[in-house]
């Protein structure tokens, strides 16, 4: 009986310890990333392998998946890229870059009342497909816009 | 310690509109310099955004997004006065946190 109560004593005490702890901010919860770089997926050199690292072959197109690109750029250092997807529920967008060395360019997760709307500007090496990649209740899907890169900004 | 950032968060009828302007060279590892040396990839790689303390987005950043990034995001359910957390961390250790109130 005894040793019931100490043991029941003891683990509220640890309790308390632990709730000191939070309340004194030596245990206090930093903002925590929700995931690691995926190295596999930012270090591949093809974009099939890209894609099937995210989990993305095969991934169908839908009108519903918006991309905003500029048809020239007339820097390839900074291409601006506006993703949108409309489809219910999408949980993740990821852009890459068909022809530049390492196509996968960014990834963003939403979560708690984040909309699937990015902006973000791009190094396009050269003239290529931009694609981007939105993921909704375990499937892919997938838009791309051809965006011509022009050097020295004659516009042709 | 990198530069600080730029956010702004203004609420567009229900929606929160949240521009960063990270301060960061985002070298992809590509370019040589003049004596024909590699440059050693230098980028982000994980940017986090909350909105009072609750994680909204979380992104993943190669080399080839654009030197010093400007990233565009929108969050629903937020209001005036709310506080927008934005955070970063490289491929060299180096991160920075800056906040930013809902206007």
């Amino acid at each position: 009986m005894d040793l019931i109560r100490r043991t029941v004593l003891k683990g509220a005490g640890a309790t308390g310890v632990l709730a000191g702890l939070l309340a004194s901010g030596m245990l206090k919860p930093t903002l925590a990333y929700a995931n690691e770089w995926n190295a596999a997926a930012f270090g591949a050199k093809d974009l099939d392998v890209a894609l099937k690292t995210i989990g993305a072959d095969g991934a169908a197109t839908n009108p519903a998946l918006v991309m905003k690109a500029p048809d020239i750029a007339e820097n390839g250092a900074v291409v601006p890229v506006d993703v949108v997807s409309n489809i219910p529920n999408t949980s993740s967008i990821a852009i890459l870059v068909k022809k530049n060395p390492f196509p996968l360019a960014a990834l963003f997760e939403f979560s708690n009342g984040a909309l699937a709307d990015v902006s973000v500007r791009l190094k396009v090496a050269e003239t290529s497909a931009i694609i981007a990649i939105a993921k909704a209740d375990g499937k892919t899907y997938t838009a791309q816009k051809e965006v011509k890169v022009t050097v020295g900004g004659c516009g042709g | 310690m990198a530069d600080p950032m730029k956010i702004r968060a203004q609420m567009k009828g229900d929606v929160c509109e949240i521009r960063v302007l990270m301060s960061h060279p985002m070298e992809t590892g590509q370019r040589k310099d003049n004596d024909g040396k590699t440059i050693p990839a230098h980028h982000i790689q994980l940017v986090s955004v909350a909105l009072n303390g609750k994680p909204v987005v979380s992104g993943q950043l190669a080399g080839s997004v654009s030197r010093n990034p400007v990233l565009g995001f929108k969050v629903k359910g937020a209001k005036a006065g709310d506080k927008v957390t934005v955070s970063w961390k490289d491929n060299k250790g180096d991160s920075r946190t800056d906040e930013a109130t809902v206007a």
